[in-house]
């Protein structure tokens, strides 16, 4: 019975890692740059969410719609700000940019909300799901971290095999120049992806302070690596990649503290990561791409 | 030029449209509260502490300030012999910043110091009070090594192993639980401290202690692993040595996955209350360790209540007691000593380290006995257990 609780508690933060990995997944296979900046938006979204609830007042729902306003807005601002500049850079230039943007909202968030932790009231409410006897429980959060993230995961991988924006993402993706020659704004696609993305990080955000109810500047950043991991795990660039990464990894961090140690759980997470690029590249389901020279 | 202009431009738009957000918020302040007194600086003495003002241990530091400034500003108020100045400076419960907050302090020119509040960082100053010969009474850094191999730093609070041990026996002779569980951070002095302290005092009691589940830095928001192998052990109380910040967070998931077991926790637990947006009721029923009860009837405990209601518009934790106590204790000994504030931190430090283990100290967080030091630094005093109900401390016993 521990083992299913273990199992559920895994999907249940993997799910959450899955929904961040996708942002990052989307960005880089689309952008082909790695936006360091993600886990950071993730924590302006809890905090919009927080705001909304506690200090305004409004119902949760409204809270999330706001946060994933603000961080869809945010997401275009940075891009527009800090990436676009730099599109014609190599890409190390970007990579530091987007160090740098994860500074500053960490720093900006400092200063706004204090570094003091506040509890963080779960979105979902309703009391946990017995099953067994007591011997099993669900939290209504984990349920709806589940579905939405398969939701997600759906919509976003119908939304790019077929809607007119996500064949154009695909077109970007494959080659920037010769999707311009065929009339796509490169730009306003790479602004999409960033606001998709972004308002993705938003929902993590609210799911991620609902699972684990503690809201800090730094709340986004391990998360944000984790997933990140999770993304080359799974293979970069590849939405059901991302998803089967980020769930993997979850149950792999959690199965590790319940029966090896919760002392190594995170360097088992690395040590798998390792040997499944050692054997694979390209992670589970990433495509191998031969470049010509 | 005009890109990077607008860039800063669209950078304070997007702070200034976020600060309406914000509740009243300290993060940013200079964090240097000196109370304000007609005195200059020859006439009066200049005592420093650093203390976690922001950060997840903020609460510590906070009341801690607040306590010092109180008791500071009633012994200035009296306009005796004795007049304080007291500054603190922000080390977020971080090493690092500790070393560079106590060389700012120094200065500042500090001739009494008020150590560290939380024990990493007292830990790492310790040894330079010591080599600067500057005398330090710390209100709360409890770990043994704080007072441990040098002969200037003091301890206000009881040590951690005290706690260990005064915990397994609330437990063992209170039978508050017949199967306990432990969860504690493994990369905190503290933490490992009253552990150790604990398992050793629960097999002379006979505690079955049926898990022992860690957690570190940066792995201390998830904590279902824990929560559930202590849960499949049939652990009907958690033993809780660590701080306020992952002990809500434990509080909050044993709800949401429906265990509730009892809570046991030490100094550490104290300011579970003040978290914002923290919902209290989870915490009804945890026990804690605490030297100060703040609805005792005595008259020096309601009158350092009620002040501190009416100046912080909260009541007082143990470390706003434990600092407020420090100050006054320095206030007797220094007038037992005979010192005078022209006399340099040196000579007061030699003066301070005589006097204290001489003294019979009637405080807040004292029991009726008085406290009194050995010449090692550590102080005599038995922690008190106590539960919180609604949303108060209640004495245990």
């Amino acid at each position: 019975m521990s083992f299913l609780s273990h199992l559920i508690n895994g999907v249940s933060l993997g799910s959450i890692y899955a929904i961040i990995a996708l942002g990052y997944t989307m960005v880089y296979g689309i952008a082909k740059m790695l936006n360091f900046a993600h886990g950071d938006v993730i924590m302006v979204g809890g905090y919009m969410s927080f705001c909304a609830t506690v200090y305004l007042g409004w119902p949760p729902l409204a809270g999330v719609a706001l946060a994933v306003i603000v961080c869809t807005a945010l997401g275009i601002v940075i891009e527009r700000l800090a990436y676009k500049p730099l599109r014609m850079a190599p890409s190390l230039a970007v990579l530091i940019t987007a160090i740098g943007v994860s500074y500053f909202l960490q720093n900006a968030a400092l200063l706004i909300w204090g570094s003091s932790p506040k509890s963080f009231t779960s979105v979902v409410g309703g009391s946990p799901i017995a099953l067994f006897g007591g011997q099993l429980t669900i939290s209504p959060v984990t349920i709806v971290t589940v579905v939405t993230c398969v939701i997600i995961m759906v919509a976003l991988t119908l939304f790019t095999s077929k809607s007119k924006a996500g064949t154009a993402m695909r077109a970007v993706s494959e080659d920037k120049g010769a999707a311009q020659l065929m009339g796509i704004n490169v730009n306003t696609t790479i602004s999409l992806t960033f606001a998709i993305g972004s308002g993705l990080a938003a929902i993590a955000g609210v799911l991620l302070c609902s699972a684990y109810p503690t809201l800090m500047p730094t709340t986004g950043a391990m998360p944000g690596i984790k997933a990140f991991t999770a993304a080359v795990f799974g293979g970069i660039g590849s939405i059901p990649g991302a998803f089967v990464g980020g769930v993997l990894l979850g149950v792999i961090e959690i199965f590790a503290g319940a029966y090896i140690s919760t002392q190594l759980s995170n360097a088992i997470v690395f040590a798998v990561l390792i040997v499944v690029l050692l054997v694979k590249p390209d992670g589970l389901l990433g495509k191998r791409v031969s470049e010509k020279v | 030029m005009k890109k990077s202009l607008s860039m800063l431009m669209a950078g304070a738009l997007l702070v200034s449209a976020l600060a309406g957000c914000g509740s009243n918020n300290n993060a940013a302040s200079g964090n240097t509260d000196s109370a304000d007194n007609g005195n200059t600086s020859a006439t009066v003495f200049k005592i420093g502490g650093t203390a976690p003002l922001t950060g997840s241990a903020a609460i510590y530091g906070t009341a801690v300030q607040n306590g010092a400034t109180l008791a500071v500003e009633e012994i200035n108020a009296l306009g005796g012999d004795i007049q304080f100045e007291v500054i603190f400076e922000d080390d977020e419960n971080n090493t690092e910043k500790a070393v560079s907050a106590y060389n700012a302090l120094k200065d500042e020119g500090i001739q009494l110091s008020l150590g560290a509040v939380t024990s990493k960082p007292a830990e790492a100053i310790s040894p330079l009070h010591e080599e600067d010969h500057i005398f330090a009474l710390t209100p709360s850094a409890s770990s043994p090594a704080t007072i441990e191999g040098n002969d200037v730093v003091f301890q206000m609070c009881f040590s951690d192993p005290n706690q260990g041990l005064a915990s397994a026996d609330y437990i063992a002779d209170q039978q508050l639980g017949t199967k306990i569980g432990i969860i504690y951070k493994s990369d905190d002095v503290y933490s490992t401290g009253i552990l150790e302290q604990f398992k050793a005092e629960a097999e002379v009691k006979g505690l079955e202690i049926v898990a022992e589940e860690s957690f570190m830095d940066g792995m201390d928001t998830d904590f279902s692993v824990q929560l559930n192998a202590c849960r499949d052990a049939g652990a009907d109380l958690l033993f809780l040595p660590i701080y306020y910040t992952p002990a809500s967070l434990i509080l909050t998931q044993a709800n949401q996955m429906g265990y509730a077991p009892g809570f046991f926790g030490v100094d550490g637990m104290d300011g579970v209350l003040a978290v914002e947006n923290f919902d209290t009721t989870l915490a009804e029923g945890v026990m804690l360790l605490t030297p100060f009860n703040a609805d005792a009837t005595d008259e020096a405990t309601v009158n350092f209540v009620t002040k501190y209601e009416e100046r912080y518009g909260e009541t007082p934790n143990q470390f706003a007691a434990d600092a407020y106590d420090c100050i006054y204790a320095y206030k007797q000994a220094l007038e037992t000593a005979g010192c005078t504030p022209d006399m340099s931190a040196s000579e007061l430090c030699d003066a301070m380290m005589e006097t204290f283990p001489t003294i019979t100290f009637e405080g807040l967080t004292g029991d009726g006995a008085g406290i009194t030091w050995n010449t090692d630094g550590a102080v005599s005093k038995s922690p008190k257990g106590m539960v919180i109900q609604n949303g108060v401390y209640v004495g245990m016993d």
